[in-house]
């Protein structure tokens, strides 16, 4: 195995401490890679598509997240397996890059890995299926961008990306208030972009959650939310056409960086100490006096002193606030951040119609809304719901409906959900197979077989026949030269997802089964696994 | 080949069934824990915790026994977690939430049994809760015009809040003491304006509701122990050495003299200090932190009251009754705010010294001062009268109003039926058997007061079929009566709150096919 000779016909040993190592080589270690990739995507397999059910995680701390996300499940299931890494990795990615399908790329890239083992165990070459599903991945994503559909949408008709924010969110548990959810998310998504260059900064779109209240309490606030209160109880609670000065400096006497010292050696000496000191904290709250501040937000602690001084002149303030939200603040508000005092000036102030602090249950919990800002780009989404596992999980819902719209608005293509997209490429790639000569025709016709599986789990998750649906579908589109025909999850009565208005994003879909087949492809590369074994 | 290992060392994996099975076992146990609490004949429970002392609780409250609890199973933290929600939210209902969702599930088992799928179970439970929700909103009162009336909902509340709990022997005693101090919140939802002061010693009966404000403190030494007509300023400021705030100052002298000279220094800010906050005009002087023995000496020699010590809640709530404002400097008195009472006096309860201020000008805040034979029953009586002051001061900001008794549950659950019968489907199944759990409320209730809980339901139900039926069950003397005669009543909140989130947390354990387990993490041991 891992033992060599040299020329004299000495072993040398090239692995260090190779007996405490477990080593897979050949179709073996091809075989069990292939098994665990299978076995990751079968877990994810019965979340998929409205119908699909929730995993409960438990963490090494004990705490409990349900959810329907993959990339969510992935990330939480403590994989230990070097390949089911891989497909943690898989499903990550394509949360980074388009943010919704995370379920589908892993079922999608476990279906290729099972229609890889069978051309295996023929004896074909790993590199050459890999070579195969390079082509057809090819032809399916051309396929795709044929059958994509343009929308257009507008600020005024939000409608289309409305219907496709709802197909995402329809497999959530918070489908009950879809559409509410829908509306919040392509509201959010408008007012941040940037139509003209089509460009979305998401991280203006801030997700806040609050347990309490029930999910259709879920509001979209034009605006800001902190989640601090003003520093002196007594300060105002509601302040109209605030003037903002944002700080990042404490309101503490000056913490020079290099070592010094004051020697205090003579009670003059502790006198004039004490004058300045005061003069100090004076100075400060009238510098932002002077500038015409209204409110104070402020990144460090207040003195007490300090603290009563600012509540004394009748300026409200806020302490401890974090430096996102800071920013956020700062953008919405037009203001800018000031590091020192002796930087303020009236034109670094922002600007708010309204600030007012909320106060939500029977605790005292407090939060702080900034409505009304000069720059209404930066929003927030406040979301109330039943305990604090649904609101966790619809922040990760209204996480995918965000990016779904957000890719909408950069590339306005579409394809039509439900599986019927799959459904489609697998009988274009079917149909190409046969113009490919060689080994590789069968690699490609496998991908195909692959690509019929995410509609059948889609099919078997809803209660139906996955065969019988799955062929009584593809043989309509067939017939009717329809590539929009899919499964009817929701027992609506017709397959043509045009009319049941399921969309989903060309991009999307395009990332899934590229992703897919990479991984794929580098997972049958792999042929020998060298781990050190446990001891 | 062997199957690999996909997950971790002692990481554990649930599928299908298995992990249905898992979790609805766990949240009925859950559900049958806390089920012997419900009504007001419902027990207590003793929790004794893992802590030093062995510390033991006594109590009915449902939110505190499922924070007590340890749990492992994952199911059964989405139901704490619903009842802590709950406990924050509204304040009350901990219990009935988690017994509603626990019931919600005991039914959907019967029908995954019968081969229904979960996804049509919850489509139909959504159903009934809409139209649960729905037939209690026609039916609620609202007396919100009517201040009188609107009082008298109040007290009902407060009682059926209390019958359940440790105080209900002088549930009206306390139920007069709630509503007196929510009022005096008017509006606001604030509950730290009322203080609660436990002192062991005398009877629940004891218990009074003081208008004033109450400070667990004494007075200074040799400092007046009664102040008329009195100005107070409320500080935080450091009153023992007024250290230099300026980073890296420090003192260095070559000589003895010197420091007693800055010593003296020291002294005469301190005092320079004193005599600007005596400047203020004041005859009581409250500061949040440590007053030493220099200054305190200082404000007896001027005649001030001088407390020390008062922690921030007590500031505060200070500050807002007697309208003044918290201080920190004194440089321009004639601009600060202070606050005003008519009478500061030291008063005796039981064997400590308190400092009562009365006649306070704002008379938001107030103190009710709890009196009982041990620490358990005052525990206790403090998290029941929590649970009434939650509900009443959410009641005045939303104030409708429904009956109580198992009432609402009744009607919610004859408007389901109705809905069952209209609707086609297997979802009609689920949605009858969200009817079930419903009447398993009033069920519960029955059979924790001893009584025939099969009888009493069928009855009223019976009754229910009659329009505009106010039937609910009567612990008190066993048998259907009208809930609107016996005053009986419940904030339509809390109601619309335990339903809700009932549903939504059935809905999440139903919604789960797998249950995935990390290790635990491993904890060091630091022997």
């Amino acid at each position: 195995m891992a033992l060599a000779f040299d020329e004299y016909g000495r072993p040398f040993i090239i692995l260090k401490e190779q007996d405490q190592k477990t080593r897979l080589r050949g179709i073996d270690a091809q075989k069990a890679n292939i098994s665990a990739g299978k076995a990751v995507a079968r877990i994810l397999r019965t979340s998929l598509g409205p119908k699909g059910m929730d995993k409960i995680l438990q963490s090494p701390d004990g705490d409990v997240t349900i959810t329907n996300d993959g990339a969510t499940i992935l990330e939480q299931m403590d994989v230990d397996n070097q390949i089911a890494k891989l497909m943690v990795e898989l499903s990550r990615s394509q949360d980074y890059e388009i943010g919704d399908g995370t379920t589908g790329v892993v079922v999608m890239a476990g279906a290729l890995l099972e229609q890889a083992e069978r051309l295996l165990e023929r004896g074909i070459h790993p590199i050459r299926i890999a070579e195969g599903y390079e082509m057809a991945s090819r032809i399916a994503v051309e396929h795709l961008e044929h059958i994509s559909q343009k929308f257009d949408f507008g600020t005024t008709n939000i409608e289309p990306l409305v219907q496709t924010c709802m197909t995402t969110l329809s497999s959530k548990i918070v489908n009950r208030c879809k559409r509410h959810l829908a509306e919040i998310s392509v509201k959010a998504v408008l007012s941040v972009a940037d139509l003209e260059r089509k460009d979305v900064n998401l991280d203006m779109i801030k997700v806040e959650g609050k347990v309490g209240g029930k999910l259709e309490d879920t509001e979209l606030i034009y605006g800001i939310t902190v989640d601090k209160d003003m520093s002196h109880p007594q300060m105002p609670k509601q302040i109209e056409d605030a003037k903002i000065a944002i700080l990042t400096c404490p309101f503490e006497p000056p913490k020079p960086k290099t070592k010094h010292k004051v020697d205090i050696d003579t009670v003059e000496k502790f006198q004039t100490l004490r004058l300045q000191e005061q003069k100090y904290f004076d100075d400060m709250v009238q510098k932002c006096k002077d500038v015409g501040a209204t409110l104070v937000i402020c990144q460090w602690g207040f003195d007490d002193e300090a603290n009563h001084l600012l509540m004394h002149r009748n300026l409200p303030a806020v302490r401890w606030v974090g430096g996102v939200e800071l920013e956020l603040i700062a953008i919405a508000t037009g203001g800018r951040i000031v590091p020192r005092f002796q930087e303020l000036t009236p034109e670094k102030l922002g600007r708010a119609g309204l600030v007012r602090e909320k106060s939500f249950g029977t605790t005292k919990d407090k939060m702080l809304y900034i409505e009304h800002c000069a720059n209404s780009r930066a929003v927030t989404i406040f979301i109330r719901g039943g305990n604090k596992m649904m609101i966790e999980e619809t922040k990760r819902s209204i996480h995918d409906a965000l990016c779904v719209a957000r890719n909408l608005i950069r590339n306005n293509s579409i394809v039509y959900g439900g599986g019927s997209a799959e459904i489609s490429c697998s009988i274009a790639v079917e149909a190409a197979a046969d113009k490919y000569p060689g080994v590789e025709q069968y690699a490609i016709r496998a991908f195909a077989d692959a690509l019929d599986s995410v509609p059948m789990a889609l099919a078997e998750n809803s209660g139906l026949q996955p065969i019988e649906t799955l062929s009584a579908v593809k043989s309509q589109q067939i017939k009717e030269n329809n590539p929009h025909n899919g499964i009817d999850c929701n027992d609506v009565g017709t397959n043509d997802m045009r009319q049941q208005d399921v969309f989903e994003t060309l991009i999307g879909k395009q990332q899934q089964i590229l992703l897919a087949t990479q991984v794929v492809k580098m997972i049958l590369k792999i042929d020998d696994v060298i781990s050190p074994s446990d001891y | 080949m062997a199957i690999e290992r996909i997950l971790k060392d002692d990481a554990s994996e649930e599928k299908g069934e298995r992990a249905r099975m898992a979790s609805f076992v766990g949240a009925i146990a859950i559900t049958d824990l806390v089920k012997t609490t419900l009504g007001p004949k419902g027990m207590d429970k003793i929790l004794q915790s893992t802590g030093r002392g062995q510390a033991v609780t006594v109590t009915n409250d449902g939110a505190t026994i499922l924070k007590s609890l340890h749990i492992d199973n994952p199911a059964a933290k989405v139901l704490i977690d619903i009842s802590k929600v709950q406990d924050d939210e509204v304040g009350d209902g901990t219990t009935s939430v988690v017994v509603l969702a626990g019931e919600l599930l005991r039914e959907a088992e019967k029908l995954v049994a019968a081969k229904i799928h979960p996804m049509t179970i919850i489509s139909g439970y959504r159903m009934a809760a809409e139209c649960a929700r729905n037939a209690l909103l026609q039916r609620v009162v609202d007396n919100k015009e009517n201040a009188e009336k609107f009082k008298l909902d109040l007290m009902k509340i407060a009682m059926t809040t209390l019958s359940s709990k440790i105080l209900s022997q002088d549930k009206v005693h306390f139920a007069q003491l709630a509503v007196d101090a929510v009022m005096r919140l008017k509006g606001s939802t604030n509950l730290e304006a009322i203080q609660i002061i436990k002192k062991p010693g005398g009877s629940l009966k004891d218990s009074f509701l003081d208008e004033g404000f109450i400070l667990d403190k004494k007075i200074g030494l040799g400092q007046p122990k009664r102040i008329e007509n009195a100005k107070i300023l409320v500080a935080n400021t450091a009153m023992d050495t007024d250290k230099v705030k300026i980073y890296g100052a420090r003192v260095r002298v070559d000589s003895m003299s010197k420091v007693a000279e800055i010593e003296g220094a020291e002294k005469e800010k301190m005092r320079e200090k004193v005599q600007k906050i005596i400047a203020h005009g004041i005859n009581c002087f409250v500061n949040r932190q440590l007053i030493y023995n220099f200054p305190e000496e200082l404000f007896a020699d001027a005649g001030i009251l001088a407390i020390e010590h008062a922690d921030f809640d007590g500031i505060e709530r200070l500050a807002l009754v007697t309208g003044g404002e918290i201080a920190s400097t004194f440089d321009n008195p004639e601009s600060v705010k202070l606050g005003h009472c008519k009478l500061i006096e030291e008063i005796m309860i039981g064997e400590d010294k308190l400092i009562h201020f009365s006649g306070v000008e704002m008379g938001q805040a107030c103190t009710i001062v709890l009196r009982g034979a041990s620490h358990h029953v005052l525990d206790e009586a403090e998290r029941s009268l929590h649970d009434a002051l939650c509900v009443l001061s959410q009641t005045v900001n939303d104030t409708r109003v429904v009956l109580g008794g198992g009432w609402p549950e009744m009607v919610m659950a004859k408007a389901v039926d109705e809905l069952a019968r209209q609707t086609p489907g297997k979802k009609s199944h689920a949605i009858e058997a969200f009817s079930r759990a419903l009447v398993a409320i009033p069920t519960i209730i029955a059979d924790n007061a001893g009584l025939d809980s099969a009888d009493l339901v069928a009855q009223l139900r019976a009754e229910h079929h009659k329009e505009g039926c106010n039937a609910g069950i009567d612990v008190i003397s066993g048998s259907v009566g009208d809930m609107a005669e016996l005053g009986i009543s419940e904030s339509f909140k809390v109601k619309q709150a335990v339903l809700l989130s009932a549903t939504e947390a059935a809905e999440m354990i139903l919604r789960v096919d797998e249950i995935i387990t990390c290790a635990p993490r491993k904890r060091e041991d630091r022997m």
